[in-house]
């Protein structure tokens, strides 16, 4: 009895504070972050709230003399739960900002509940389908990064001209983000002549690759593999097992920093991998080299080096605190200026490159072909082979031509 | 408990009055469609004996119907009038219903979990990776609710009512159905499968319909669901979501049809403001531990929980 | 032709590994009708906890005890406290062990934090050897595991029908009442028996850690192949997990090779199959 009465009163006390509307002083500004902080994804999710964090950090917490407040809501990789974050934040929290999200398809998700909250400016996280921008797009929802096609700038011209691929094998996870990595591959591959005879699109979080290592074709002279976390770990490593020597290209977030600083010898393996990526752990550049000893001395117990994710949400937050610097914080009629502002903002990214938005709102971006590399202590990071500067949403290619090519899909692009 | 329908009603028709868009939406709306839901298996649970893990499924199959049939940004599909859409959603969830009946009328206990499980994963494999009906992992978004004689559904009050009104529907159905011969036979079949046999009637096709029946509740939720999230993915017809309603209708209590409301305002509860009640990092932690409580402090969930309290206090002050 | 043998070997591997992992499961289930749903958090706790271990000392078989004791200590604080109280209550019992989860599982991503975990491996399982006949490279562990999982099912063989717990265990199965009418504590056989299926899930943890890698998921999808395998082989019986794990891994790996798209899907569907045909499984017994 004593018990339950205990639990009613503090149920009472639980639903008496969260019905009370919370106190809301017109001159903070409020942002919401929405990451992935459970599951598997939640180490990538963490690293992009460390990047978030860092740029309100560095800026004191303020914009424009005003206060900033974050608050922070966790998705769980689905669209759904990405939504849900996102109408809480508004309605609830009331917050002016939302950075985030963290994967494609709740990019694509909130881009659409953009459309319906035009009081809101949505600031994408690192979520890089290519959709979320270039079709349909949100006229307050902004990305200052680029798509997953972008990070493979120069990749597909480097495996044919520098490596002398002709034949290529893709291995990737079946679903948004692998297929537009392997679009921004295959059409520079396939345009300089290479063929990709054979594309093995697996589940997602498949344990046990054994059989398509098999099925690789002999006659192929190295593969693309887009996998993420867990996934590629036990790709590469089975390959390995299986006596595979083909060399392995690598797609963005298989080379990222959250996975060379995971636990385990599998890491070897991947040294020497070239791959495409907007993220250097170890760049060499002065405000590489900044943003990297700020993140260390900031959260001591993060990565070896930001993540793509934490620089993505970085540059997010960054962005809105320079445009509210801009319009001195002004956010009335529905942002009006402070989306003039950041439309046409531009900055110094922490890889040295001027970071800028196209039409669609979408960033125009340096990329960069990058190595994995042992480091001197040991640990894993990633260093530059060459740099590929301004790369647009369309490649190089006309626009109405490249909207043409159609939405990427498991069998667009093709070139067996 | 008839007692306290007029009040629950004036409570329920008055919120909009004092509640934010936020609490009508996100709190008081979702909750009602996870109610929904969940009641159906509660239903399930409670009347025919059986837990089912193909709730989420039903109510999927009848979301999906309505995406399919419905403007949508993954031009996918042909657009219906609403009306068409929303019978032919819950048409198709009643078969369904059946069909996971008929699959599953052999199996009851652990085993009724376990089948119906298999069913939910299938379906949701296959939801993530067909995509010429199922639009794959991203799904359809952009899906909104209609606009009836000049009302908006989209408007959160109407929304609101809207939801409302189905769930009393949904209630009331359940409530007509357990009355009705075929809901007499169901229970039947619960306590002495085999003396409802011996008396002449069919127990398999007593199964089915009231799987079926139970389709068409979730069908009900599903349709709403697609209104309100605007979307609906295969991550909508996953593991957990599946889990969420069993926890849902487990935290409400099984016995009453309103227990399943009630937990779903707890689970709604919990889930949206876990992380603002404690770190950021650790909201899981607290999410898992109120749902051990709950589970272990109250054997017949939150309603049964308030009605022995209600027992008691009658008992003192007697 | 080559191919299709060398998918039924990675079918064979595979289900080995899929057996390890659901031997605990099955234990647990057949005495005891508690569905375990914490299996899989267990089974990346004991991944974690050998990890630690093989990075401590280097020496991977003190790993495998280690991640087995961890789990085990776990596993029978769990049923002492909290689950041996609602014994026979299956669907609370079943929602007390997702809530464990949940709470495991959220507090092993605080303390590991979310990145992958790979065990390393000893010298001698690394890398490949030459396949005779079909002269293909194939991994050392995968084979191995074929070994383990022949051992650890002759193991539990044993210890099941030839000594007295075994005997004890499944007069349980058949009779719970009577087991008790006759004196033995069944309290204690529980803790006894829960603590095994966890030392078993938390061994099987280090080993797929070594074998393929493990982070936050991997107790899910280890708990899903777990509960696929002990349900289509039959509750409760070794010879019927492993036979699920054979008809799994197998479906699995054809899938993979020749359906892609839907290779995920076949899985479930052998379920449903089975369980629509046969409510108890394979070579489980009928509920009386």
């Amino acid at each position: 009895m004593v018990l339950n009465l205990k639990k009613i009163a503090a149920a009472g006390v639980l639903a008496a504070s969260v019905l009370a509307t919370p106190a809301y002083a017109a001159d903070n500004i409020k942002v919401g972050v929405i990451s992935i902080l459970e599951g598997a994804f939640a180490a990538l999710g963490q690293d992009g709230i460390r990047g978030a964090e860092l740029a309100f950090i560095e800026a004191g917490n303020k914009a424009a003399g005003k206060d900033v407040e974050i608050v922070v809501m966790s998705s769980d990789a689905s669209p759904d739960s990405a939504v849900n974050a996102a109408r809480k934040l508004i309605e609830q929290d009331k917050v002016d900002i939302i950075v985030g999200p963290l994967s494609g398809s709740e990019g694509i998700a909130l881009r659409d509940l953009s459309k319906g909250y035009k009081g809101v400016t949505f600031i994408n996280g690192s979520s890089a389908a290519q959709d979320a921008t270039f079709r349909d797009g949100s006229d307050n929802f902004f990305r200052f990064g680029g798509d997953g096609a972008q990070w493979m700038a120069g990749v597909g011209t480097y495996a044919y001209k520098e490596l002398g691929y002709k034949k290529v094998a893709i291995v990737a996870e079946d679903y948004s983000f692998p297929y537009t990595q392997v679009l921004g591959f295959m059409s520079e591959f396939c345009g300089a002549g290479g063929r990709v005879p054979e594309k093995f699109w697996t589940p997602i979080g498949a344990k046990d690759y054994s059989s398509i290592v098999y099925a690789i074709p002999d006659d192929v002279d190295a593969l693309f593999v887009a996998l993420g976390g867990a996934d590629a770990v036990n790709f590469l490593t089975q390959y390995n097992q299986a006596g595979g020597s083909k060399p392995i290209i690598g797609g963005t977030i298989t080379i990222d920093q959250s996975i060379l600083d995971s636990k385990g010898p599998f890491r070897k393996l991947l040294v020497g991998t070239p791959a495409g990526t907007p993220t250097v752990s170890d760049f060499d550049g002065e405000e590489w080299k900044a943003f990297a000893t700020s993140y260390t001395k900031a959260f001591p117990d993060g990565l070896s080096a930001p993540s793509i994710f934490a620089h993505h949400y970085y540059m997010a937050g960054k962005a809105a605190l320079l445009a509210l610097e801009q319009v001195k914080g002004d956010l009335s009629n529905d942002h009006k200026a402070f989306r003039a502002a950041l439309t046409k903002l531009e900055f110094v990214t922490p890889t040295g490159g001027t970071m800028r938005l196209d039409e669609n709102r979408n960033g125009i971006i340096d990329s960069f072909i990058t190595e994995v590399f042992e480091r001197e202590d040991g640990t894993y990071g990633n260093r530059v082979l060459k740099v590929v500067r301004n790369v647009s949403q369309t490649l190089g290619y006309d626009a109405d031509k490249f909207r043409a090519m159609g939405p990427v899909s498991r069998d667009n692009p093709s070139c067996p | 408990m008839s007692r306290l329908i007029l009040p629950i009603l004036i409570i329920c028709l008055a919120v909009p009055l004092i509640a934010s868009e936020f609490w009508l939406t996100q709190i008081l709306g979702r909750s009602l469609i996870l109610g929904i839901t969940a009641l159906s298996l509660t239903f399930l649970t409670a009347y025919l004996g059986v837990v089912s893990f193909a709730q989420i499924t039903l109510a999927g199959v009848a979301g999906y119907t309505v995406a399919y049939f419905s403007a949508n940004t993954a031009g996918i599909g042909i657009e219906l009038p609403w009306m068409i859409t929303m019978l032919l959603a819950l048409a198709f969830a009643t078969l369904a219903g059946g069909l996971i009946g008929l699959i599953a009328k052999q199996s009851v206990g652990i085993y009724s979990i376990m089948i119906t499980l298999a069913i939910s994963m299938a379906f949701f494999y296959f939801t993530r990776q067909n995509y010429s009906i199922f639009n794959g992992w991203t799904g359809f978004s952009g899906i909104t609710a209609p606009a009836v004689f000049g009302v908006d559904f989209g408007d959160p009050v109407a929304f609101y009512y809207l939801c409302l009104a189905t769930a009393f529907i949904a209630v009331g159905l359940v409530i007509c159905f357990v009355a009705s011969p075929l809901g007499l036979a169901t229970q039947g079949v619960r306590d002495a499968a085999r003396r409802v046999r011996s008396l002449g009637i069919p127990t398999s096709t007593v199964i089915v319909s009231a799987y079926a029946f139970s389709g068409f509740i979730a069908g009900m939720g599903g349709v709403l669901n697609v209104w309100h999230q605007e979307r609906i993915s295969s991550f909508s017809v996953g593991l957990g979501p599946t889990i969420d309603i069993l926890i849902i209708s487990v935290i409400g209590g099984m016995r009453h049809p309103l227990g399943a409301f009630i937990g779903a305002i707890a689970y709604v509860l919990i889930d949206t403001y876990a992380i603002d009640l404690i770190s950021r990092d650790r909201f899981n932690t607290v999410i898992g531990l109120v749902l051990l409580v709950i589970v272990i402090a109250s054997p017949e969930g939150i309603l049964g929980t308030l009605k022995s309290v209600k027992e008691r206090i009658k008992n003192v002050t007697n | 032709m080559k191919f299709f043998f060398i998918v039924f070997f990675n079918g064979l591997t595979l289900a080995a590994l899929y057996f390890i992992a659901a031997c605990g499961f099955t234990l647990i289930f057949g005495l005891m009708r508690t569905v375990n749903m914490a299996h899989g958090v267990l089974l990346l706790f004991g991944a974690y906890v050998g990890y630690e271990f093989v990075e401590l000392t280097g020496q991977w078989s003190l790993g495998i005890l280690a991640g087995g004791i961890g789990a085990a200590v776990v596993g029978a604080i769990l049923q002492t406290t909290i689950l041996g109280r609602y014994q026979g209550d299956e669907l609370r019992q079943t929602l007390i062990t997702i809530a464990i989860s949940i709470i495991m599982a959220d507090l092993m991503l605080w303390g590991w934090g979310g990145l992958t975990y790979q065990i390393a491996l000893p010298e001698m399982l690394q890398g490949g050897v030459r396949l005779p006949l079909l002269n293909v490279g194939y991994s050392s562990v995968r084979l191995t595991l074929m070994i383990i999982a022949v051992v650890i099912g002759v193991l539990l063989w044993l210890l099941i029908a030839k000594t007295k717990l075994g005997i004890i265990i499944r007069a349980g199965v058949d009779d719970r009442t009577m087991l008790e009418a006759l004196g033995f504590d069944t309290k204690k056989i529980f803790i006894i028996v829960f603590a095994i299926g966890s030392m078993l899930a938390g061994m099987a943890g280090v080993i797929s850690g070594s074998a393929l890698s493990v982070a936050p998921g991997t107790d899910f999808q280890f708990l899903l192949s777990s509960l696929v395998v002990v349900i289509v082989g039959g509750m409760g019986s070794v010879g019927g997990a492993a036979l699920g794990a054979l008809l799994i891994g197998l479906a699995e790996q054809y899938g993979l090779a020749y359906a892609p798209t839907y290779g995920v899907v076949f899985t479930f569907v052998i379920m449903v199959a089975v369980l629509a045909f046969r409510p108890q499984g394979i070579l489980g017994k009928a509920e009386k």
